[in-house]
């Protein structure tokens, strides 16, 4: 995209100098009619000769290179490669963005995940391929933008261009004969217009009157006074205006509007640039944890206190601001009829260095403490139980988190006992439902998400948890490869239990008693010094994007010699407005205003 | 009768007006000057023919604008209701969406023809505003009613109403698109076009002469229909641009991280690369034209597959159809 390389782009708002200037070369004209083209044809047919590749030594072919990767098209090629790699990462489960379905991909297809996590198929966002992609298009993004720059101030500061001697040539054009000076009685109007779609203008028939040279030299100034007015009123007519005499005796303005056209353009792609680098800034600086937080406990935010957590290269542990949170209390909402999730509020007491608040977190408005957020990402119940081995010894106390599965809070979850100071461990899994109902013998079911009537619905398994061995496991799901479940017969043997019920487990395992109902919160905390970066460069993109579309960019030409004003103007793009601009121009130069009093300078180049 | 029901009703009205207006607006084209002259006329009965098929054209096209118009008045009626019976803004699903979607696309149509005397677009958009809104009625409808934890919030009202007015603008650039490349071809000699069936090697493959589209002389040259699709749909990219930046403010707040890949994040990335890549493509010299229309429509294709496809296969986050 290098300005020099005109055939493969062409800026868009940036009138191409050369050939507007050198009357002998393309008629400007045309190059209107290109942009609008909708044959495709037009392109010019002189391609630049191609050099072949091997006399080019090694400067030459990296430039070569650079030239290629920086062209327009290349560019376009990257852009729809990226839209199609992008594709394949919504189709497959991504281990990041869906865990749960990609861990339900890989139990159904094993036998694609080698091949699948050999192309990076799981993690398409991050793989080589697609990074390769992008990385190419920013290179070639910022390849456009340093010379595209260069140009721009050098433009900003130019002068508008030189008049053209003809402005029938132009893409829009008006004329008024005033005749003798000032007269405005007797009005001569030619005009073409640039859309052969629009209206056509009839030409009328003229009467000069001979005038006297020196009253015309003073309405030339006055016409010229009052252009060169009408070009600057206005806050979006803000032309820059120059006016000469020409060789001819001819009085000239030449004016220029829509500058901020090309900027915001600059502005569009910067911006970019600018938001891949806050975006990886963030990747490197930033951290996550979860934490599942249960009624009346508390969590101090250090990396131990966390059931997960993962953070960027650059992050420094340091970076943890060090405050206590407790949950005081947890409220949810429904709806009696439907069950309807209504509200969810976690009443939370922030101890920060000494200094404690009562702060609300609910879901759409994370809390906001030390320059991390703290979201409500879920909730839950966690049964309180006691559980006594088979010496009688409590194994374990206290509220274990189960995971709702459905809208009524039907909640999965394990107790496990690793704990036992004799026999076997063992450990129960099951349903938690916090309205239980019986439709059927032996079938439970939750009908309601409050618990108005919890129950816990468990099978129990003895044996080894599997928990001794360091691996990491799953605290939700029980790993029964070296358990027995405890049957009676056939029938796996279930544990119905309501709250304050205690039962002897079978096979004198120990005792389980239910003591109550806990809430708890799924609380994700999450540090990105880089959002506020992220968000400025995507509203510095939007805004350059809407002024890169929607102002016109306009050269504007006005001569006035013998009683004659002549106007002429020229828009490199599509610009519906010209030829009322110009006829406009034309209007005010003369009559001191246009004549028709509608605004022709709308933002959207109407 | 509640207010909901009403809406419904009032939809349905909707659409029978759309409907009646599209017929009006295709015997208005399709009475154009290209199809009645016919040559083997008598010269006067040539211009009497021709006059009365100018006052046919006149007044098919005023029954057209005033039907269109009544729809348009009682589609709002229906949307503002919906709203009032939901209690929030009324485009939180995907049958509130359908419906004013194709509301916006009528605006914008309306707008748009009066200012620029496009009116030849009144079949297309009408026809497509109400298919979709039949649509909606039949396979997505949902009982109005309030939105789950995750969805209160003021950016429903503007992320998803911008996504709705973009999908509505890009909706009326396709059509501009479409017709763009009818005309092209139908100029370039297209015998399929002109009635005359297609050939292929010397050999007819298709003997149609159903699809005669003389109709479309009447319509601008192919390079004006370009640059009204090209305006309408740059509008609609920056309404996608901020579709996507709000989306991600939310999801910010909703869901703990701006941008997460799920699988309508990527659709509209994708979306949003495609139409990228169509501006570009206008302002290089090769690609302008016929290519460049053919993104559009590849563009357009996506924009479609992120409302339906992907709410309906994918299980991400945006499960928020109602469906
Ligand atoms: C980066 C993040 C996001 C992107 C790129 C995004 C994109 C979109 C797009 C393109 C639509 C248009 C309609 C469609 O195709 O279905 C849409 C609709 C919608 N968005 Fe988002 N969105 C984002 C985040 C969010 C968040 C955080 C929420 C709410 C928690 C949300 C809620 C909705 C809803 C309710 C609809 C209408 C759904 C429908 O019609 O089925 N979006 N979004």
């Amino acid at each position: 995209m290098t300005p020099d390389d005109k055939r493969s782009y062409r800026p868009e708002g940036m009138a191409d100098d050369a050939a507007l200037l050198d009357e002998s070369s393309s008629d400007p004209a045309s190059d209107k009619s290109e942009s609008g083209s909708a044959t495709g044809t037009t392109a010019r047919g002189n391609k630049p000769p191609r050099r072949a590749v091997s006399d080019i030594g090694f400067v030459g072919m990296l430039r070569f290179i650079w030239r290629q990767l920086t062209s327009m098209r290349v560019a376009l090629l990257l852009l729809m490669l990226l839209a199609a790699a992008a594709i394949p990462g919504s189709i497959i489960p991504q281990r990041s963005a869906d865990p749960r379905g990609y861990a339900d991909y890989i139990a159904q297809y094993p036998e694609r995940v080698e091949w699948f996590n050999k192309l990076q198929l799981f993690d398409v966002y991050t793989s080589v391929w697609f990074s390769a992609i992008y990385i190419l298009l920013f290179i070639s993004l910022i390849g456009c933008i340093l010379p595209r720059t260069k140009v721009h101030l050098r433009a900003l500061r130019a002068e508008p261009p030189r008049t053209p001697r003809n402005f029938d040539r132009l893409p829009a054009h008006h004329r008024i004969d005033l005749g003798a000076a000032g007269e405005a009685g007797q009005v001569s109007v030619a005009a073409t217009g640039a859309d052969p779609d629009g209206p056509s203008t009839a030409q009328e028939n003229s009467s000069l009157k001979p005038s006297q040279p020196a009253a015309r030299a003073d309405s030339s100034a006055k016409f010229i006074a009052q252009g060169v007015r009408y070009l600057r009123g206005g806050w979006l007519r803000r032309y820059r205006v120059v006016t000469e005499t020409e060789p001819s005796g001819a009085q000239v303005i030449r004016a220029e509007r829509g500058y901020a056209r090309e900027t915001g353009n600059l502005l569009f792609h910067i911006a970019l640039v600018g938001l891949l680098l806050s975006v990886a800034a963030g990747h490197l600086l930033h951290y996550r944890g979860q934490v599942i937080l249960v009624q009346g406990r508390g969590f101090a935010n250090a990396q131990v206190d966390y059931n997960t957590f993962e953070a960027g290269a650059w992050f420094d542990p340091q970076d943890l601001h060090p405050f206590r949170m407790t949950l005081d209390q947890f409220d949810a909402q429904f709806r009696l009829h439907d069950a309807a999730a209504q509200d969810f509020t976690a009443f939370v007491t922030i101890d920060d260095d000494g200094q404690t608040s009562q702060e609300t977190i609910k879901v759409n408005h994370p809390l906001e403490i030390g320059g991390a957020k703290i979201y409500l990402q879920g909730n839950g119940y966690a049964p309180v139980v006691t559980v006594t081995d088979a010496a009688g010894e409590v194994a374990l106390s206290g509220p274990v988190p189960f995971i709702p599965d459905d809208q009524v809070y039907t909640s999965q979850g394990t107790i496990k006992v690793p704990d036992v100071t004799s026999g076997e461990q063992f450990g129960l899994v099951g349903y938690l439902l916090p309205t239980a109902d019986q439709p059927a013998p032996n079938t439970w079911r939750s009908i309601y998400p409050e618990p108005l009537d919890p129950m816990l619905v468990l099978t129990l398994w003895h044996g080894d948890l599997g928990l001794d061995e360091g691996i990491p496991q799953n605290v939700y799901r029980l790993d029964t490869s070296r358990m027995t479940q405890v049957t009676d017969g056939d029938d796996a043997v279930t544990i119905v239990l309501r709250v304050g019920e205690s039962i002897d487990l079978p096979e004198g395992l120990g005792t389980l008693a239910f003591e109550g109902l806990d809430r708890y919160v799924a609380l994700d905390l999450r540090h990105d010094p880089s959002l506020a970066y992220v968000l400025i460069s995507s509203v510095a993109a939007m805004v350059g994007l809407a002024m890169s579309l929607f102002i016109p960019r306009r050269r504007m030409w006005l001569r006035v010699r013998d009683g004659v004003v002549e106007a002429g103007g020229l828009a490199k793009t599509d610009d519906f407005g010209l030829e009322r601009a110009v006829r406009s121009l034309a209007e005010a130069a003369a009559y001191g205003q246009p004549l028709d009093d509608r605004d022709s300078d709308t933002v959207t180049s109407d | 009768m509640n207010a909901a029901q009403i809406s419904d009703i009032l939809t349905w009205g909707t659409a029978t007006a759309y409907l009646i207006a599209m017929v009006a607006f295709t015997i208005n084209l399709v009475t154009g000057r290209g199809v009645v002259a016919s040559e083997d006329e008598p010269d006067e009965d040539a211009a009497a023919s021709e006059q009365r098929s100018q006052r046919r054209r006149q007044k098919s096209l005023g029954i057209a604008k005033s039907v269109l118009i009544l729809g348009v008045l009682v589609h709002i009626a229906a949307v503002v209701l919906r709203g009032f019976a939901a209690q929030r803004a009324p485009w939180a699903n995907m049958y509130e969406f359908t419906v004013v979607g194709s509301l916006v696309a009528v605006l914008v149509f309306v707008i748009v023809a009066m200012r620029r005397k496009v009116w030849f677009l009144g079949a297309p958009v009408t026809g497509v505003a109400t298919a979709a809104i039949v649509l909606g009625l039949t396979q997505l409808h949902v009982v109005a009613d309030g939105v789950q934890p995750a969805l209160q919030s003021y950016w429903l009202v503007l992320h998803v109403g911008v996504a709705v007015g973009g999908t509505g603008v890009f909706t009326v650039g396709m059509l501009f698109t479409v017709l763009q490349l009818l005309r092209d071809s139908y100029d370039n000699g297209s015998t399929l076009l002109r009635g005359e069936g297609a050939a292929g090697r010397g050999k007819p493959i298709l003997k149609t002469r159903l699809l005669n589209l003389r109709w479309l002389e009447s319509l601008p040259r192919a390079s004006t229909l370009e640059v009204l699709s090209f305006r309408v749909n740059s509008v609609a990219f920056v309404l996608w641009t901020f579709t996507l930046i709000s989306g991600a403010i939310w999801a910010e707040d909703a869901w703990g991280r701006f941008w997460g890949w799920d699988p309508k994040e990527v659709w509209s990335f994708v979306v949003w690369i495609v139409y990228a890549a169509y501006l570009h493509a206008r302002a290089t010299q090769r690609w302008t034209g016929r290519r460049a229309g053919y993104l559009v429509l590849v563009g357009y294709a996506c924009v479609l597959f992120n409302f339906t496809g992907v709410n309906l296969i994918f299980n991400g986050k945006h499960s928020y159809s109602g469906v």
